[in-house]
């Protein structure tokens, strides 16, 4: 056991940039490897990704072992596993950690079978124990209590990390660290996946989630997927974005991509209000940790208001309607209040 | 595997697990913690989207659907709702000594079993638990195996004897093609799983489709499985410590409580 030593961060490359959540990940990675007193290496497979390796170093990689074949440029499953199988057994790092995107998640849940060692999921804060084994803290039932997973006699101790948990670390052009080109041998068979066709999602409204400093999120109440008109004025003159529970997601009212809860994302904005949402466990794993919470429902007992920090108890087609209107007066009043140089004509939002 | 499966279709297996009903948990105003006591369970859901999905594919290729699961025998229950469904039969994994079990030995007594069935061309998972939400075991299993594996898959075909599946991620939706035998994990939510059938009721009521295996019968060893062959512990569990909040509750008509709440969220600079 002693033999394994070293932090390792799987460097997810995607159309030519590091993943947010692996370079999220170097960061927490970063504080662990210091607290251990050991190295953190990031692990890059993939094509032309040289100049990745750089700025993995610049945010806290001591090395980062580099792997590049041209049939690395997509993430596939055979492949990557076999280069971080390869790379553990020829260096036998104590940890491997992962970002929880989609082909995170693939390649952890691989990987841990074909090495036998454990995984824990979805990680939001790691730490180091007494005994020196990686303390690794997820969320359990629904976001209602986090368990210590460890992983005490098996080698090494894997975990893949929530996206947007941990912040950004800040590039420092100053650092050095060694780019060390690995080669893996490859067969054939390894390449047996064809990726014959990629769709983007039309991604403004998945940034608009992640970003937005207030959401406004809408649920069943809303009844009508046209109604979530009324929630994106309401979100707009609030400079905020248009958020979903899970229900009005799986009637097909909103996509996928505006799901907050435990099956969508994980937000934590300044400000989220529930509208017309009852607050099921998995909902509020998605959205309790925002700085406030404000709900709308017509249940006095609707469990979104144990955790509101005010709530309105109301018909939301009457309250909605009525907030539209208080929030166009005050800009209106604020707009004209201001100077004219500051409040240019098309722009009265200044205030 | 295809030429033994031959004209009759392919062979499908979907590994089914039986969770508390998702909707049916609440937390206790008092204690604030899950209320889990008594809660009615169900198939879980992103597997029901997996059996739905390999209902499709017979119905299409014709073949057979074989449904596993792992657990209690009261996960017999969910073998019984997947077959009146409309599966063909089903196989429980029972075992005192599975109890414990995390990923690693979860993933490895479903490929035992999936072995044992043999002849298998594709093996379906939903793409996770919504008790245990790790996402792992569809990919574990691929991984035991040596297989290919499409992990997040909305929808599936065969095309020349190869399965091509879309794969949802972040940004965007790619589409794999791999040789089978594969695992494909499905897209929770991606198709309205069907209600069980009168016939397929009848099929239950007769009995006979549903077959349980110990470990032993799948050559595990006692030292693989359960706490004793998971390489992770939960050490412990903390209750999560919210933000105390204030809880204000406006109650007043429409108009005067929504003014209330913007003044409000304007003292506490939350919004402009």
């Amino acid at each position: 056991m002693a033999a394994h030593k070293g932090i390792w961060v799987f460097l997810e490359a995607r159309n030519g940039s590091l993943r947010d959540v692996s370079l999220q990940l170097i960061g927490e990675a970063r504080r662990i490897a210091d607290k251990r007193g050991t190295e953190l290496t990031g692990i890059l497979p993939g094509w032309k990704v040289e100049s990745l390796a750089r700025i993995a170093i610049e945010c806290g990689c001591d090395q980062v072992f580099l792997v590049e074949d041209a049939r690395l440029e997509f993430y596939t499953s055979r492949p990557f596993t076999k280069v971080m199988a390869a790379l553990r057994w020829k260096y036998h790092p104590e940890v491997i950690l992962f970002g929880a995107s989609k082909n995170g998640r693939d390649l952890g849940g691989r990987l841990h079978a074909a090495i036998d060692t454990g995984l824990a999921a979805d990680c939001v804060r790691f730490d180091v124990t007494e005994e020196g084994f990686l303390d690794m803290i997820r969320p359990a039932f629904g976001g209602k209590s986090l368990a210590h997973i460890h992983c005490e006699e098996h080698r090494p101790q894997m975990a893949s990390a929530r996206w947007n948990v941990f912040p950004m670390p800040k590039r420092d052009p100053a650092r050095t660290g060694e780019v060390v080109r690995e080669t893996v041998a490859f067969e054939d068979s390894d390449f047996d996946t064809r990726i014959v066709d990629f769709r983007a999602t039309e991604s403004h409204e998945t940034r608009k989630i992640d970003d937005a400093k207030i959401l406004v999120s809408g649920g069943f109440g809303l009844g009508d997927p046209k109604n979530f008109a009324l929630l994106e004025e309401f979100a707009s003159l609030l400079g905020g974005a248009v958020a979903s529970s899970r229900k009005p997601v799986d009637l097909g009212w909103v996509p996928k991509a505006l799901q907050v809860g435990q099956t969508g994302k994980t937000v934590r904005p300044d400000l989220y209000i529930a509208v017309g949402i009852s607050g099921a466990v998995q909902h509020l794993a998605g959205m309790q940790e925002a700085a406030k919470i404000v709900a709308i429902n017509n249940d006095p007992k609707a469990a979104i208001f144990e955790i509101a920090d005010y709530g309105i108890v109301g018909d939301l087609f009457q309250v909605l309607p009525e907030a539209i209107r208080q929030l166009k007066a005050f800009k209106a009043q604020a707009g004209a209040a201001l100077p004219r140089e500051a409040a240019p004509e098309g722009r009265p939002s200044g205030a | 595997m295809m030429e033994s499966a031959g004209k009759k279709g392919i062979r499908i297996v979907v590994c089914i697990k039986q969770v508390p009903k998702a909707q049916e948990l609440q937390v206790d105003p008092v204690t604030k913690t899950l209320k889990r006591v008594g809660v009615p369970s169900e198939i879980n859901p992103p597997d029901q989207n997996a059996l739905e999905m390999a209902l499709a594919l017979r119905e299409k290729h014709g073949g057979e659907i074989v449904v596993i699961s792992m657990g209690p025998t009261s996960f017999d229950e969910s073998l019984e709702r997947a077959i009146a469904m409309g599966a063909d039969r089903g196989f429980l994994v029972t075992d005192r000594n599975l109890g414990g079990s995390d990923t690693v030995p979860t993933a490895l007594t479903l490929e035992r079993a999936i072995e044992k069935v043999g002849q298998v061309d594709l093996v379906l998972c939903g793409e996770e638990t919504t008790d245990a939400s790790t996402g792992h075991v569809g990919p574990g299993i691929a991984g035991h195996m040596d297989i290919p594996q499409i992990t997040y898959c909305s929808a599936v075909d065969l095309v020349d004897g190869r399965v091509r599946g879309v794969r949802m991620i972040e940004d965007g939706a790619e589409t794999w093609e791999v040789p089978m035998p594969c695992v494909v994990t499905v897209d929770f939510g991606c198709n309205n799983p069907r209600q069980p059938t009168l016939t397929g009721k009848i099929r239950v009521k007769r009995g006979g489709l549903i077959t349980h295996w110990s470990a032993a019968d799948l050559g595990l060893e006692p030292s693989q499985i359960g706490l004793k062959g998971s390489p992770t512990i939960v050490a412990k569990v903390d209750t999560v410590q919210l933000p105390s909040r204030q809880g204000k509750i406006f109650e007043e008509e429409p108009a005067i409580a929504v003014s209330l709440l913007l003044e409000s969220l304007r003292k506490d600079k939350v919004i402009p």
